[in-house]
């Protein structure tokens, strides 16, 4: 052991293990940077799922809940408390603003305490209560966009509730991914003040349980069997499922971009083992010469990358550390505060990530010490023993399926990121190997440096011929180069000219507000409030709201449907109009819009998507409950429309008669030219039970939350590109020796230090010139891609800037990795030629 | 005087102290002769053709290649002379392997600015007999055809001086005599002075002249 640790020092300051070193820190990093993270916010659901959830059990409809439920939890023993959730404006001195009403009954909270502080930046303190009767608790973003504080007056509907205090943390709002609007938090006796429940408003009531296990769980039991449609339980164990599974992607992206550093790391681990394995056959047959047993040997090499092994992994998982943090900064508030401290699960995490890349990359070569035979000490020649290829390939594969099976958890998607991987490498490397042809001919004629004049040419026909000679090793740096930066520049370009195009999309007339709830006999007035102030007239379309019952007599359970979003769709009620005319930007592509006939008997129109998911057609029998009533109807028409119009549109429409008496309420979208915005808070003093949405700041708002979640994973792209510069340096390194001599060659042949500097300067060019101008490549492909199947949209093309940033940024890390390591080479002194003898 | 050594002397620092490796060496060559260095291993051979090319640089005294003072040039200007003046055969051929037998040749002809340092050198390899080898590279050539490799790059330059360093040492007997034979037979065409170094007598025996080296010191000419 203590021979070990010398060996380990000698070779440490030798810088043997330098690059070997730095190889495994930066996957180690990678890797636990998001590890940490994901275990934070993993944690924050699991460990805080009572709070998460308000309570130990919470029942949660789109119809007021019966009593029946709340008086056999309380004859339980149960405790209870009662919640409403809603979208509503909200009239502060500064205008109005849609908010997200949650509106809460004695009792709450059950689990959590919410923190109220006098101003939006104070930490704030618990309180066990919701806010006092015409009282309401705005949260810190609610304040930033209207300027509320505590004092003022807000109005909601038509009631007028004071602003008590700042809502500065909610236990059960969740992970604020989801949440657009900001809270406003009421009492819920204030909500009938507010005349907000209207046919049409969309409400969510909530019941919350609190108490024993058993008794929790035997209420339970009773109650499932008797959830109506649109009620639903939770439970600790399945809290927050919709935030679970987008966390759960978001980890699985993020994870896979840390994947993609740890395999550049690995070329250059296995690149670090192959120098220092060469490095030491002289040493190693010494030993041999000298009487050290095979197995002695083996456990002082091996033992040094164990030690090699512990130390960057440990470095590693502090490092993560600390990156892990800048993840958290850069998604901001995006994950709601206080997230709690990391498990050391991550850091086991990273140290099995080093030893893997070890075990997969390292051992191979590091084995082939053992067959140096002793002779080599007489014999210099003998036993420069070859690797097994396919030995090392298994291994290889091996290590990087296992990493990447284990962070994604999901084997087929393991195997198409390896396949993906393994793709882009391979392109890549045929690219810049059919270019390395072109350039320097094999057979050194008739290439095109050969044409360029031979004094620009000499240059630039050694350094290709070097670069062309270097072989795999040559491709391997331009290769691992171009998908670092490609990484870089997918995110640094394509992102923003992807999201700028969609944006686009939109026509720049298209309604950019839409105003909901109108009711019937407020129909004249609004219709009269736009017509003196000049404001276009908008169409207002009647909306019904109705539950999907049955499809041709068959009854519709969400549980039927495989896919999620359909069964949501299936669970929540369906907002259903009635009209005469086929609405414009509507085209019946199947059967015919209603005719005299249909009028008369009743019939439905039904969009195209929708009847696909639902996996109904034209003839179809639908049968539907609203507000108690119920009808059936058969499909005569399907319709297209298009969605990016922004302008009100149905899923499915009824003939009049068919809803006509029923509960209806009104909406209407229209275009609001820049600078009238205030005509809108207007609108909504007037009408206090409107809801106005501005689909502009919405979109806005969600480009910027997206653009958070894009700086996080470009952050940790950043660890890819150092892994891919990592790699072009001990590929550089790993030739450094051959550099030298020949450079000691061609001085004593005669050649001036700036014609060796010229040489080395082509092929440097040639790699950053090449892997940049391949990742520009890349990204613009793959941006071109994701344009047509994510965003689909055609005729995409990237930012003519990403041409320039490829190259450049290909030229800049060449020349850190120049500064690095190439000097050597440079001042190499002639007279080696004469003792390399 | 093509080359001429004046109280050449080379120390190099040993363990705590230091080591001379050459002493006080007063030795000249004239053109078109042929000499031979001969001694011991570690008798300072190697170390003296060094210093005469210009690749290292004495301890004390002065080396005046073709009349220039090499202390008063620096290293670019060393090179310069270099690729002006001398050809270099090698021990271990010292071909660079990215390079093929042509582009090898055409080396020193391309650093010293020659207009068809193509034609050129395929004259040259063609003289040496390697016609039908000029793309391989050297790993595809045996040590007796990397050599005469080795002499095509020296002597395309048509060189005022040739050093060769034990250019036998890694040939078998009969090979090495017919590169031996080639080397001479291009030297009295070229006319070029040849400085060889070599523990081979029966090789030195072919020069006009043989220095011999012993510890650093000149003990026979």
């Amino acid at each position: 052991m203590r021979l070990t640790l010398r060996f380990f020092l000698r070779d440490w300051r030798a810088g043997e293990l330098t690059a070997l070193f730095l190889a495994l820190l930066v996957a180690v990093t990678s890797v636990t940077s998001v590890g940490f993270f994901a275990d934070r916010v993993r944690q924050s659901l699991t460990l805080n799922a009572h709070q998460l959830l308000g309570g130990d059990l919470l029942v949660s409809a789109d119809q007021a809940l019966p009593d029946a439920l709340r008086a056999e939890a309380a004859a339980r023993g149960l405790a209870t408390a009662e919640g409403m959730t809603f979208i509503s404006m909200a009239l502060g001195p500064g205008g109005s603003q849609l908010a997200a009403v949650k509106a809460v009954g004695a009792g709450y909270p059950l689990r959590g305490r919410p923190r109220i502080a006098g101003a939006p930046e104070l930490a704030g303190e618990e309180v066990a209560h919701g806010p006092a009767r015409g009282s309401v608790w705005v949260d810190p973003r609610f304040v930033t966009l209207t300027g509320a504080k505590p004092g003022d007056r807000l109005g909601l509907g038509d009631a007028g509730l004071s602003v008590a205090a700042i809502l500065t943390h909610e236990p059960d709002r969740g992970l604020s991914f989801f949440n657009l609007a900001p809270r406003v938090m009421m009492h819920l006796d204030d909500v009938p003040a507010t005349g907000l429940i209207q046919p049409g408003s969309r409400m969510r009531y909530q019941l919350y349980v609190a108490g024993g296990a058993d008794a929790v769980q035997a209420y339970r039991d009773w109650l499932v069997p008797r959830l109506g449609r649109g009620q639903r339980v939770q439970g600790v164990e399945d809290a927050r499922p919709e935030v679970k599974s987008g966390l759960e992607r978001a980890r699985t992206f993020l994870g896979l971009s840390a994947l993609l550093a740890v395999v550049l790391a690995a070329v250059a681990v296995h690149l670090a083992t192959r120098r220092y394995v060469e490095r030491h056959y002289d040493g190693y047959a010494v030993l041999r010469c000298l009487g050290a047993r095979q197995a002695r040997l083996a456990s002082l090499f091996g033992g040094q990358f164990l030690l090699l092994g512990g130390l960057a992994g440990s470095l590693g998982c502090v490092l993560g550390y600390a990156a892990q943090s800048v993840i958290g900064l850069l998604l901001g508030d995006l994950l709601g505060d206080g997230l709690p401290r990391p498990s050391l699960l991550p850091a086991w995490q990273g140290l099995a990530t080093g030893y893997v890349l070890l075990l997969g990359f390292a051992a191979p070569p590091l084995l082939r010490l053992k067959a140096v035979p002793a002779l080599r000490v007489i014999r210099r020649e003998a036993g420069a023993p070859r690797a097994s290829p396919l030995l090392a390939s298994l291994f290889a594969l091996a290590a990087l399926g296992g990493l990447l099976v284990w962070q994604t958890g999901n084997p087929k998607l393991a195997v198409y990121a390896l396949g993906g991987f393994v793709v882009a490498f391979a392109l890549f490397a045929i690219a810049s190997h059919l270019v390395l042809r072109l350039a320097a001919r094999e057979g050194g004629q008739a290439g095109l440096a050969w044409r360029i004049g031979w004094r620009a040419g000499f240059a630039w026909r050694y350094g290709l011929a070097n670069l062309r000679r270097r072989g795999p090793a040559g491709t391997v740096q331009i290769v691992s180069l171009a998908v670092g930066l490609t990484a870089l520049l997918l995110l640094a370009f394509t992102r923003g000219d992807l999201l700028d195009a969609w944006r686009t999309t939109t026509p720049p007339d298209a309604p950019n507000r839409f105003v909901l709830n109108i009711q019937p006999e407020q129909r004249e007035a609004v219709l009269a409030f736009f017509r003196e102030r000049h404001l276009p007239e908008p169409t207002l379309y009647p909306m019904v709201r109705g539950r999907l019952m049955a499809i041709n007599g068959q009854p519709v359970r969400a549980e039927d449907y495989p896919d999620e979003r359909t069964r949501g769709l299936v669970a929540r009620e369906f907002n259903l109009s009635y009209l005469i005319e086929l609405p414009e930007h509507n085209e019946v592509v199947a059967g015919r819009w209603f005719a005299p006939e249909d009028l008369a008997r009743g019939a439905l129109s039904i969009e195209a998507g929708i009847a696909t998911t639902l996996g109904v057609k034209l003839g179809d029998r639908l049968s539907w409950s609203v507000a108690g009533e119920t009808f059936t109807a058969p499909i005569t028409s399907v319709r297209e429309l298009d969605w990016d119009s922004m302008r009100v549109n149905f899923f499915v429409i009824a003939t009049p008669a068919l809803l006509a008496e029923l509960p209806t309420s009104y909406i209407t979208s229209f275009r609001l030219e820049a600078g009238r915005a205030a005509e809108m808070t207007r609108l909504s003093q007037a009408f206090s039970n409107l809801t106005v949405i501005d689909t502009t700041a919405i979109l806005d708002q969600a480009m910027a939350l997206m653009d958070r979640m894009v700086a996080a994973v470009q952050f940790v792209f950043l660890f890819t590109l150092g892994a891919g510069v990592l790699v072009l340096y001990t590929a550089l390194l790993s030739t450094q020796g051959e550099r030298v001599r020949e450079a000691a060659l061609m001085r004593a042949l005669g050649a001036k230090r700036a014609q060796i500097a010229a040489t080395q300067r082509a092929e440097y060019l040639t790699i950053g010139l090449l892997a940049g101008l391949l990742a520009s490549a890349g990204a613009a492909s793959i941006g071109a891609v994701l344009a047509l199947r994510v965003f689909d949209f055609q005729g995409y093309a990237p930012d003519p800037w990403i041409w320039v940033a490829g190259p450049v940024l290909g030229l800049l890390c060449v020349a850190l990795n120049a500064w690095l390591g190439a000097r050597a080479a440079l001042n190499a002194p002639p007279v080696m030629v004469l003792r390399e003898n | 005087m093509i080359v001429q050594s004046l109280g050449l002397t080379k120390v190099v620092p040993s363990g705590g102290g230091s080591l001379t490796i050459l002493e006080d060496i007063n030795f000249a060559a004239r053109p078109g002769e042929a000499v031979a260095i001969v001694g011991a291993s570690g008798s300072g051979k190697s170390t003296l053709l060094g210093l005469l090319a210009g690749l290292d640089t004495p301890s004390a005294g002065r080396v005046l290649l073709d009349g220039a003072d090499l202390a008063t040039l620096d290293e670019d200007g060393r090179a310069g002379l270099r690729a002006r003046l001398l050809g270099f055969v090698f021990q271990s051929f010292q071909l660079l392997p990215a390079f093929t037998a042509l582009e090898n040749v055409m080396l020193p002809l391309e650093l010293a600015g020659a207009a068809d340092a193509q034609a050129g050198a395929r004259r040259m390899l063609e003289r040496v007999g390697l016609a039908d080898r000029l793309d391989h590279y050297p790993k595809h050539l045996s040590g007796g055809e990397q050599q005469r490799v080795a002499l095509a790059r020296a002597f395309v330059v048509r060189p005022g001086l040739l050093l060769a360093d034990e250019p036998t040492g890694n040939l078998d007997a009969a090979t090495g005599a017919g590169v031996i034979d080639l080397m001479f037979e291009l030297n009295a065409e070229a006319g070029t002075t040849l400085i060889l170094v070599t523990h081979d007598e029966q090789l030195a025996g072919r020069c006009g002249r043989r220095v011999r080296l012993a510890a650093g010191r000149v003990v026979a000419d």
